[in-house]
């Protein structure tokens, strides 16, 4: 790769790239992130390139290897390019088909998707009601690169965006700018990202100033931030380099989890792409700015994602986060001036600067605005990864995008958040998604984790298990922090178990408000939330365990029988998945649980066609 | 200086000060476990949480580090603070009955039950042993090890550090009294063995390591070699 040494040579590269390429060439795009590769993207990709070459298509059909596009559900995906033909859960044997029909310019009607609601198939992905209702601005741009061919992006308009702020010569106007789009941190608290900046700015440049993006995802169940940086790590980069230039800082750290292997592999490839191309270092495209980014990987704690502990963490100490004021924009790294962002806001920034902030302020509601995406999952028909505006209904999104309940149960709440997140009971699906209605209802907004839970979920048992995660991750200084969710926990476990008492579900009330008043950063502090909203909302969920000895939900294994009904015709079939041997009963008669072998695993109901298990 | 206003008294500090050390200065208690003059604060124990602010935006902070601010309204006793108090003094009996600081304490904020599940755990981590070591002792033989529930404090793998002196600076500053020299007989609370100047333990049979690691013994100052 030739290192660029002007501005005009690298829009000359890129201009050069786009004239190279023919749209109407048909392209075979498939989605290859963790979670394609993890359901067989790899032999499909293989599949695809032996096909290709044992045909002699080389010249006709292209192939690319994106990151994630979103749709969990359907991995893994292709996506033909330009019909925008899309096809669900292919496997080995249907690429072979798929690769002849493209080559033909054919579509196979019989892979296509299905929509549920409708019964009807749908050609093209844009169609499909998942993506239809999404506004995609960061994740469309993963189907568009491959995330280790830095050409692919420049020539998707890579890099433009930190033209346009170093043309302009005026570091002041990109923060104004990045102000005036109204972009609020993606990690969850929502701090005007333009403002930090601004601060960061202003700090006096005596020993450098350092950018980092907060890349230690750890929330269960949210994996937005992965799918960004494994699909288009060029978008991080540009962002911080833009992010340096206007803020003055020389030096820039993205924390990654070591949990994250191939979105470490991929920036670490992108980043070496840009040394070469000498878009990171010394006296960047010879505009006398200089800027280098470095990779720290986080060693998987939970706490990590707290700005404090962040810094400690990079400066190799123990995760553990401090007081602040100081806060890290006048004192972070080393004690050197550091503003950290969430990895979503560092790709929404030359979004900001090539569109203009005044068209990305377009979007989203006054004070909210831009996209937010979340990662849906739960007991929702189409998993996946959703962008969306800011100030969209609950309902939207879990209906609209969602799909409705994936099973027969109704959908009763929708967790936000993660671990520091509160439950929306359906009641509340009206709530538009934005910072203050999400914390207003007793959640919050997080970095974009939605859980839906339906009625066969037990508001208890999920508060608890939001403790038992808790209790293992919280860093364990403030003696609330540890100590208070460790008693919240035991609570729990008691309620869930039948032993609970009106009198201990007081002292768990009041101490979730204590352990959310005396504790010191944001995870003791948002800690209480799980325990607190399902308190709030689903209060008498937790008086039908204490009084009744109930789980309505039939999850709380304490608490729950399990029998068989008159529906019961004798197959057998729950019989044979027993592990405890504890059903018995004749051919084609009504089978029989016997109670004190049970232990209650499931099994019986999860094989059961006729519905013929009660949990009660 | 900075001028602020604790419980309602305008007062002026020197830069720099913590709300603690205002507080205290100008004769407001604040109970403490892990705070000790001399060593950096760490706030970990919380029992100092003071309240900031005024409305909705009011919030708890804990005072030991918090910097005391130009015009920052203080108040170190309102029923926030002392609900607060009294339920983390709560949990600390719940954990750790034995201590006779924590005890007072909760006798002091008028503490009357314990509504959890005993435990008997004695070290609340409040770390003023750790940092005894590295700041003053310039030692670093123990620290923090683990998260979350799993937490304590000793040294890497549970092998006797090189650097360990035997000062006994960890013992010193304990406020649980997990670790309080308790002479040659552990099941006494209340210490005291250190004090007095007889040679106790000649009558004694051989007592175990717990004493016998400071040499010449500070009780009899019977050189063992």
């Amino acid at each position: 790769m030739e290192r660029l040494r002007s501005i005009e040579e690298l829009k000359a590269l890129q201009a050069r790239l786009q004239t190279d390429r023919d749209p109407s060439i048909p392209t075979i795009v498939i989605s290859a992130g963790t979670c394609g590769q993890a359901s067989g993207a790899n032999d499909l990709i293989r599949v695809t390139k032996r096909e290709l070459l044992n045909k002699g298509l080389t010249d006709r059909i292209r192939l690319r290897i994106t990151g994630c596009h979103g749709f969990c559900e359907a991995e893994p995906s292709v996506l033909i390019e330009p019909r925008g033909t899309f096809y669900p859960r292919v496997g080995v044997q249907e690429m072979a088909q798929i690769v002849e029909a493209v080559a033909q310019d054919q579509v196979l009607k019989d892979l296509l998707f299905v929509d549920p609601a409708t019964g009807k198939a749908v050609e093209r992905q844009g169609d499909i009601s998942f993506f239809k209702a999404q506004v995609r601005t960061i994740l469309a741009r993963n189907e568009k690169v491959d995330p280790i061919r830095v050409y692919n992006y420049i020539e998707n308009g890579g890099y433009s965006a930190l033209v346009r702020a170093l043309e302009t010569g005026d570091s002041k106007w990109v923060v104004e700018e990045v102000k005036a789009s109204g972009l609020r941190g993606r990690g969850g608290a929502g701090f005007p990202t333009g403002l930090k900046w601004e601060f960061l700015a202003a700090q006096r440049n005596g020993r450098g100033k350092f950018l980092v993006c907060n890349a230690d995802e750890g929330d269960p169940g949210a994996y937005m931030d992965r799918s960004v940086l494994e699909g288009n790590p060029h978008s991080i980069i540009e962002g911080m380099l833009i992010g340096g230039y206007a803020t003055g800082a020389n030096e820039g750290v993205v924390y990654v989890r070591n949990e994250y292997p191939l979105a470490i592999k991929h920036l670490m490839i992108a980043l070496r792409q840009c040394h070469e191309l000498g878009l990171l270092g010394q006296d960047i495209l010879g505009t006398g700015f200089s800027f280098d980014i470095r990779l720290v990987r986080g060693a998987g704690a939970f706490v990590c994602g707290e700005e404090t502990a962040l810094i400690r963490s990079i400066e190799g100490k123990m995760g553990e986060p401090r007081q602040r004021p100081p806060f890290p924009v006048q004192k972070g790294i080393e004690g050197k001036p550091t503003a950290i962002n969430n990895v979503e806001s560092w790709a929404n920034i030359p979004v900001i600067i090539t569109e203009g902030a005044r068209e990305f302020a377009k979007v989203g509601t006054k004070g909210n605005t831009g996209t937010k995406i979340f990662s849906l999952v739960g007991k929702v028909r189409n998993t996946g990864l959703v962008e969306v505006p800011m100030g969209i209904t609950i309902e939207k999104v879990v209906t609209d995008i969602g799909g409705g309940p994936s099973g027969k149960a109704k959908i009763k709440a929708v967790q936000t958040g993660g671990p520091s997140g509160g439950c929306i009971p359906a009641e509340r699906f009206d709530l538009p998604i934005d910072y203050d209605s999400l914390t207003e209802a007793g959640s919050i907004m997080g970095s974009g984790g939605m859980i839906v839970m339906d009625e066969n979920t037990c508001m208890v048992d999920v508060a608890k298990y939001f403790m038992n995660f808790l209790k293992d991750e919280s860093c364990g200084k403030c003696y609330t922090c540890r100590k208070g969710i460790q008693r919240m926990h035991e609570i729990l476990e008691d309620v869930s178990n039948g032993k609970g008492t009106l009198d201990q579900l007081d002292v768990l009330e009041e101490l979730a408000v204590v352990v959310q008043d005396t504790t010191m950063c944001g995870l003791g502090q948002t800690a209480s939330n799980p325990v607190l909203s399902t308190l709030r909302y689903f209060r008498r969920e937790y008086f039908e365990h204490v009084e009744k000895h109930r789980c309505p939900a039939g999850v709380c294994k304490e608490l729950v029988t399990y029998s068989i009904n008159e529906n019961c015709t004798g197959c057998a079939a729950c019989v044979r998945v027993c592990p405890e041997k504890a059903i018995a009963g004749e051919k084609k008669k009504r089978h029989v649980i016997d109670t004190s072998e049970c232990i209650k695993c499931g099994a019986c109901k999860t094989v059961c066609k006729f519905d013929a298990i009660d949990v009660a | 200086m900075i001028t602020l206003v604790i419980n309602g008294l305008e007062v002026s500090v020197e830069e720099g000060t913590t709300l603690l050390e205002a507080a205290q200065f100008y004769g407001f208690p604040i109970p403490t476990l892990c705070h000790m003059e001399g060593l950096s604060p760490y706030g970990a124990c919380r029992l100092c949480v003071v309240e900031i602010g005024e409305g909705p935006k009011a919030k708890l902070v804990s005072s030991c580090t918090y910097p005391a601010q130009e015009g920052l309204r203080v108040r170190t006793a309102s029923s926030r603070v002392l609900q607060a108090r009294k339920m983390i003094l709560e949990l600390m009996l719940a954990s750790c009955p034995q201590s006779k600081t924590i005890q007072d304490l909760a006798s002091a904020y008028g503490v009357r039950q314990q509504r959890f599940r005993q435990e008997y755990e004695d070290c609340i981590l409040c770390g003023l042993c750790v940092r005894m070591c590295e700041e003053q002792m310039m030692a670093k033989a123990i620290g923090f090890r683990g998260r979350g529930q799993t937490r304590s404090i000793g040294t890497p793998f549970d092998i006797k550090s090189d650097v360990c002196r035997l000062c006994g600076g960890c013992i010193y500053v304990c406020p649980a009294c997990q670790l309080r020299c308790t002479y040659t007989e552990p099941e006494k609370a209340i210490c005291g063995g250190c004090a007095n100047l007889s040679p106790p333990c000649v009558e004694k049979d051989p007592f175990d390591d717990m004493m016998c690691y400071m040499e010449p013994c500070v009780a009899c100052e019977i050189d063992k070699n």
